[in-house]
């Protein structure tokens, strides 16, 4: 954020900062709840990602101010986001050396 | 010398030096999470089938939720902190502030008593290949609070106050950074929840 804020923009900013605060709480109950859901493993993995994405997406959005930050910040982080994800799916490589073991 | 563009943003990133530093640390930190959120992936498929569920059954979910909320809480209040300051109003910062401390001291508390709790029924990052992963994502993650606690401790004490005084510019915008790094710690938590606790 900008040093340029004035008092009533701040005020604004703090009555997000409380909603986003009641929103992470319900999906954190909401989470825990479905975890005791009586769906499969894979299912189960796939909402839990969900609404912690959701969750994470609310927190460097509005916390964070993501989304009124500067176009530097977020070029950083889309390169991040692809290094991330290069990263995680790297090991799988392994798997095709074992294919005819 | 003075560190450049601390207060003034620099006209070709239009951002403090500060912020982009911090940015640029918090996407090394994402590739350090995401190596081993990677590691965990990777183990959980090598492992016999439901071996991690029935091992991530042995935790507390009714004290990983409470801490949750807790970690939530600490992410509000330091927002809160920083929006504080921007409003002029110091006394209001320090109540923030102190706030943010307690729910970061809590959150250590209970994971204290997680971790004794494990070790009085023999479970050790050694038991399995689940609490391996457990100990070492988590215990990673606790350091990082024990490390932003310092900071907000620096901050906090009456150093806070003097740099307040001299430069308030210049103070409101390290607790903006220091609030970055911290959200980006409960960012990790959130994370972390579901995927060791819950799944």
């Amino acid at each position: 954020m900008s040093s340029e804020h004035s008092t009533e923009s701040i005020q604004d900013h703090i009555r997000v900062y409380l909603i986003v605060f009641g929103a992470l709480a319900v999906l954190t109950v909401v989470t825990v709840v479905a975890s005791y859901l009586d769906i499969s493993t894979s299912e189960g993995i796939f909402l839990a990602l969900i609404i912690a994405s959701i969750k994470a997406s609310l927190v460097a959005g509005y916390f964070m101010h993501l989304i009124s930050e500067k176009n530097t910040i977020i070029w950083v982080l889309m390169l991040t986001v692809v290094f991330f994800f290069v990263m995680l799916f790297l090991p799988l490589i392994s798997y095709t050396d074992q294919v005819h073991i | 010398m003075e560190v450049p563009y601390i207060i003034k943003e620099r006209e070709d990133t239009g951002l403090i030096n500060s912020k982009l530093g911090i940015w640029i640390f918090l996407a090394s930190e994402i590739m350090l999470f995401g190596g081993l959120f990677s590691a965990y992936i990777f183990l959980r498929l090598a492992a016999p089938p439901g071996d991690f569920a029935r091992w991530a059954s042995e935790l507390s979910v009714p004290l990983a939720t409470v801490n949750t909320l807790v970690l939530i809480s600490s992410s509000v209040s330091m927002v809160m902190a920083w929006a504080s300051l921007k409003l002029k109003d110091f006394s209001k910062y320090k109540m923030y502030m102190g706030i943010t401390l307690l729910c970061a001291l809590i959150f250590l508390v209970i994971k204290y008593f997680e971790y004794t709790a494990k070790f009085s029924h023999h479970i050790y990052p050694s038991s399995s290949t689940f609490m391996a992963i457990y100990f070492t994502l988590t215990g990673l993650h606790g350091i990082h609070i024990i490390g932003g606690m310092i900071v907000m401790i620096y901050f906090w004490l009456p150093i806070g106050n003097q740099m307040w005084d001299s430069r308030p510019e210049l103070f409101t915008n390290r607790v903006e950074v220091l609030g970055l790094y911290w959200h980006f710690v409960d960012l990790v938590w959130i994370f972390l929840f579901p995927v060791l606790y819950l799944l």
